[in-house]
């Protein structure tokens, strides 16, 4: 799945043991993608494989994270690992949706790959649909995490430091109680596959993610970011963390085009 | 979001999100259904110089240009190809919802098609002309097929394409565009000049032409 880029001198597949793998989930508002979009941009990091894999849409385009002419030619597909040795930092990111029925294969090659390269833990950018929110949820903060039990171990009391809440469990069949409490993420993509996976196969995997709905979703990806920032401290965060984070050129145009002069 | 008062309309997400399907768990007759559909959906490539049976020689191969669209195998029917100097070699069958292709190669240029040529005088440049959608769960499988059968080292890929202007993102509105115009992508290994501007970003290609 995971094929090294070539740098030349002969080099041999680049070495994760030990690193957190960050990485999103392709979820509404693609808030996940656009906080690793940030993620990539400001630490300027460096490509060093791509998942060759039949579980994505393909699409291919020029460097999004292009800064001049010089570094603007290199291509770059749908799934792409980047890394940061100093911070001990590996990034995935995706870039287009799955197709239909391939969640559950990727999850799978994904994890074996987590466990091959030896990655001591996961951290999973994602969102849910703001309107699935109950009326407790509507107050207060829109962030939420969850820990597999591995990793709660870990790091479940920096979290309480932190003064983060976890995500609530929902009854699985609502208005009846005395139900089991289960866990739903509407518009999560493969957030709850891969975190239950991660709980069965004892992977350290957190997930971070945020309520909201589609969008202007940049807004969301920097709460998410600075949210992620909190824990890992992957830039400096002292008066304004949202100035901070280098937004990519790639972002021009969300919106679509320029007007036609001809409107007015 | 409302369209009338009352109404209230599911929007859908960017995100390509399908997941109830997905969460829900696979019964022995889901399993079923689902292989039957991918049988139906796998896509063969007919080569006519393979007479079939076990695992044959890759195609020498030094050149090979994907033709994607029918726009760009009309350009590839108006200009290059003709009966006397190229040989039809090959043929992709598939069916999918938008299309169906069969292993005929007598083709019309309205039919939806994906034929392979050779050039005669020289056997190692490959021409394909795919004017037939080739569907999201296939591209895949179309890639690994074709490429599979031919030996690789060496291969000069160029593949052409078009895509409407209205989905071209520039900073200018593109009412003002002079079109049609070219743009290109190459990876790192392709030396050669290119002939047109590289693509700018945020502009992406997908489908086929991307896998």
């Amino acid at each position: 799945m995971f094929i090294p880029c070539d740098r030349g001198g002969g080099s041999t597949s680049p070495d994760f043991k030990g690193f957190t793998l960050l990485m999103p989930a392709v979820s509404v508002g693609n808030v996940g993608q656009l906080a690793i979009d940030l993620v990539i941009s400001t630490l300027d990091m460096t490509k060093v494989g791509y998942f060759y894999t039949d579980c994505l849409v393909p699409m291919v385009g020029n460097n999004p994270y292009a800064t001049a002419e010089e570094n603007s030619t290199e291509l770059s597909i749908n799934a792409e690992v980047y890394s940061l040795p100093s911070k001990k930092l590996v990034v995935l990111q995706i870039r287009s949706p799955f197709i239909k029925n391939k969640y559950r294969p990727f999850c799978e090659t994904l994890l074996s790959w987590v466990k091959s390269s030896k990655c001591a833990r996961v951290v999973l950018l994602s969102s849910s649909h703001a309107y699935q929110r109950d009326d407790e949820q509507l107050l207060g903060t829109p962030l939420r995490y969850l820990l597999t039990p591995d990793l709660e171990k870990a790091v479940g009391g920096r979290m309480k430091e932190l003064n983060w809440k976890e995500m609530e469990r929902v009854a699985a069949y609502p208005g009846i109680s005395d139900t089991d409490k289960v866990l739903h993420i509407p518009g999560g993509g493969i957030t709850k596959l891969l975190f239950s996976e991660s709980c069965s196969e004892g992977i350290q995997m957190a997930v971070l993610l945020k309520f909201c709905s589609e969008g202007d979703n940049i807004p969301d990806a920097f709460v998410l970011v600075n949210y992620l920032n909190e824990w890992l401290q992957l830039i400096k965060s002292e008066v304004n963390p949202s100035s901070q984070w280098k937004i990519p050129s790639s972002w021009r145009l969300l919106f679509g085009n320029g007007l036609p002069p001809a409107l007015f | 979001m409302a369209t009338f008062f009352g109404e209230v309309v599911v929007a859908p997400s960017r995100a390509g999100l399908d997941e109830e399907e997905e969460a829900r768990e696979e019964t022995p007759e889901d399993r079923e259904i689902r292989k039957e559909i991918e049988k139906k959906r796998e896509i063969d490539v007919l080569w006519t110089w393979r007479s079939g049976g076990c695992a044959e020689e890759p195609l020498a191969c030094s050149r090979f240009v994907v033709a994607i669209g029918r726009n760009a195998a009309a350009f590839l029917s108006s200009f290059i190809l003709d009966s006397v100097c190229w040989e039809v070699v090959g043929v992709v069958k598939l069916w999918n919802e938008w299309c169906r292709t069969s292993s005929t190669t007598n083709v019309l240029p309205t039919d939806s098609f994906c034929l392979f040529y050779r050039l005669i005088s020289d056997p190692t440049v490959l021409l394909c002309q795919c004017s037939c959608y080739v569907a999201e769960d296939q591209q895949f499988q179309w890639l690994e097929k074709v490429f599979g059968s031919m030996q690789k080292k060496g291969l000069q890929v160029t593949i052409l394409s078009t895509c409407p202007v209205a989905d071209y993102k520039t900073q200018e509105s593109t009412l003002t565009l002079v079109s049609p115009f070219l743009r290109a992508l190459k990876t790192k290994e392709f030396q050669e000049q290119v002939c047109c501007p590289l693509l700018e970003q945020p502009n992406i290609v997908r489908d086929l032409p991307a896998a």
